[in-house]
């Protein structure tokens, strides 16, 4: 029980602060909203029995990268987003309706459609979620994608180095 | 009981040309700063190629499944492997002259387009839906990067800016898709999930994995430039580098088909039913966008962007046909296709001269007078996407419709034939402009074509001829090398 309040005031709290980050058009208070985001999910992720991830999502996501986004947008110094007028005239009347649309279409299919062996979600039903058993799975099955990745964090790096480096000769 | 974290040497060589084009490609990096000349890496890149190409030959004979089924290596995974591998090829024969002409001649072009390299290969024999969004992304992010390469070009800038934010919102729908198949069959492994989704203790309705399904192939639709989700290709492609636009009509595309097949094939095989109607309306909206929107076009680098949006959807046609026949089409296609389209874009590229002057039409004309071998070349790249007989493109598309044929795709072949038909007019066009209009200011001057670009142009036109003269050539190694549909 107390499982499902904490998840329906920390969902809340995630799709609130979602629509914020859009909504607000000074990058400061939307990067602020992602830390709200992030945070939220990081509790939903404890809910579920994901121990290491929530700490990670804390650590990593909301702590290290979000500063560093904030670092960013004060260096550019961003000012408050301009609007933009040209916007046509189909994604004004289309867009919105389009998207209530299809989450209708989703939270309906999901409703009406899904069926598993037992109740759906049982909060702290799950409890191979610690560093021991993630590390574990990373290190043997999922060695592959795990190196992998460092190749794509490394053409990042590198697409940064050929995009803003001073000159190139 | 401590597990063996070193893998073995099998695993090593079947997953072999990723490791050695990502060393190589970092040795790029380090080398980069160290050495005066930078010419030296396109012999490097060309030899890494090679090598990576022999090792894919190599792993081939030790075929099966890798890394906990990460990764799986059969004919298919080598037929892509070797496919993108030679556009980057290609590719690599192409930019080194184009790049000095523009000044910006570096070791971080040659790395970029060796690990794209790496995420393509990775996309051709990737078993896993993570491997496979890893693949997807490491190939885009070069992509990304590659389009905006000349920093100082406006056109570059709006073009990588613009297919960045485009393509990072459809890699967020193929990940919804990820999610979803997850939490309905709990794995993320092709094989596994087929297995839950045509076992009968799989309760959930279709719908359920159709979404999935739908989901992802939107992600996989934008990949391919599909309708309705093409509308980055021809600013991109407009925008582009010449050498990066040939490469990324032809490379990516043709793995991200490889692994949008193997996807729908594999993990959705059992419900068939569900996505083929879906991929068959996405295929005819992609032929007759990209056909009809073709002939407006004045330059000539946006009209071989929405020839391309066409042409994938003529490889939609045979996914639709969900047989053997069609995949087997599909790797014919995708191998001819790519010579006639890079060699198109080099002949571009050539023609554009520094800084992309002429990228006209009309300033084609008289071709032919002034440059009579590169006008007969392009002559021949333009017949072959036409479809003419003799080149590989009429084979291409014979195989491709023949393959809807058999599978009762009667309306989307007919309509597919009406756009082949269409789409002559403005290959036409530009032959009429090359052989029959007077030279103009930019055909007189013209130096000649530098050695890698006639090689590059020489060598598809000779591809595209002999695969249209002996279909069989290739046609039996697709025959072979086919991800057969498991029933």
């Amino acid at each position: 029980m107390m499982g499902v309040i904490l998840f329906a005031i920390f969902a809340t709290a995630a799709v609130a602060c979602g629509i914020n980050l859009v909504l607000q058009r000074h990058p400061v208070t939307s990067a602020l909203s992602l830390i709200g985001v992030m945070g939220s999910l990081a509790v939903l992720y404890l809910l579920l029995g994901a121990e290491f991830i929530a700490a990670v999502q804390l650590i990593v996501y909301a702590g290290a990268i979000m500063v560093l986004f904030l670092f960013v947008i004060m260096l550019l110094n961003a000012g408050e987003e301009r609007k933009i007028p040209g916007k046509s005239l189909v994604s004004k009347l289309i867009g919105l309706p389009v998207f209530v649309l299809f989450l209708g279409l989703v939270a309906y299919l999901i409703q009406t459609q899904y069926t598993h062996a037992g109740s759906p979600v049982e909060f702290d039903a799950f409890t191979g979620g610690g560093p021991r058993e993630v590390g574990k799975a990373l290190f043997t099955t999922y060695l592959l994608p795990f190196e992998v990745t460092s190749v794509l964090i490394l053409i990042a790096i590198l697409g940064a180095i050929v995009l803003a480096r001073k000159e190139i000769d | 009981m401590p597990a063996n974290l070193w893998p073995s040497s099998t695993d090593l060589l079947r997953f072999g040309p990723e490791i050695l084009l990502t060393l190589i490609g970092t040795l790029f990096m380090v080398l980069e700063p160290l050495l005066d000349g930078k010419r030296i890496f396109r012999t490097l890149s060309i030899l890494t190629l090679l090598g990576a190409a022999g090792v894919t030959l190599a792993a081939h004979d030790a075929p099966g499944l890798s890394f906990s089924n990460m990764v799986i290596v059969d004919g298919f995974a080598t037929f892509f492997r070797l496919l993108v591998l030679g556009v980057a090829i290609l590719t690599v024969f192409l930019s080194g002259d184009y790049l000095e002409k523009e000044g910006h001649e570096t070791g971080e072009f040659y790395a970029l387009v060796l690990f794209s390299v790496v995420g393509q290969c990775i996309m051709a024999c990737a078993n896993e839906l993570i491997m496979v969004f890893v693949g997807i992304e490491i190939s885009s992010i070069a992509s990304y990067i590659l389009t905006g390469y000349l920093r100082d070009d406006k056109r570059n800038n709006e073009a990588a800016i613009k297919y960045f934010l485009l393509g990072s919102f459809a890699t967020a729908f193929l990940l919804y898709g990820v999610a979803w198949i997850y939490g309905l069959t709990g794995s993320t492994n092709l094989t596994d999930i087929r297995t839950v989704l045509s076992s009968p203790n799989f309760t959930n309705s279709a719908s359920l994995v159709g979404m999935s399904a739908a989901l992802m192939f939107v992600g996989f639709a934008f990949k391919v430039s599909a309708a309705p989700f093409q509308s980055w290709a021809p600013d991109v492609y407009q925008g582009a580098p010449s050498p990066v636009s040939a490469f990324m009509s032809a490379g990516p595309k043709a793995a991200a088909f490889a692994v949008f097949i193997r996807v729908f094939l594999t993990a959705y095989g059992p419900i068939s039913d569900t996505w083929t109607p879906l991929v068959a309306m996405a295929a005819l909206a992609t032929m007759t966008i990209g056909n009809f929107a073709a002939l407006r076009q004045t330059n000539i680098k946006r009209l071989l962007a929405y020839s391309s949006i066409a042409h994938a959807g003529y490889v939609l046609v045979a996914i639709a046909a969900h047989s053997t026949v069609g995949t087997q089409a599909v790797m014919f296609y995708l191998a001819s296709y790519v010579f006639m389209n890079v060699g198109a874009f080099a002949v571009v590229t050539y023609f554009a001269r520094k800084g992309e002057q002429y990228v006209s039409i009309d300033d084609l004309s008289g071709l032919a007078v002034r440059q009579p071998a590169m006008a007969a070349m392009l002559t021949i790249f333009m017949l072959s996407l036409i479809g003419v007989p003799l080149t590989a493109g009429f084979f291409g598309k014979f195989y491709i419709f023949k393959a809807a044929l058999d599978a009762n795709l009667v309306w989307l072949t007919i309509l597919g034939l009406l756009n082949s038909a269409v789409a002559a007019y403005y290959y036409l066009r530009i032959l009429v402009v090359m052989y029959m209009r007077e030279p103009g200011e930019a055909t007189n001057n013209m130096d000649e074509a530098p050695f890698a670009l006639r090689v590059t142009v020489w060598a598809s036109a000779l591809a595209t001829l002999v695969l249209g003269v002996m279909p069989g050539l290739l046609l039996d190694v697709a025959g072979r090398w086919v991800l057969a549909i498991a029933r």
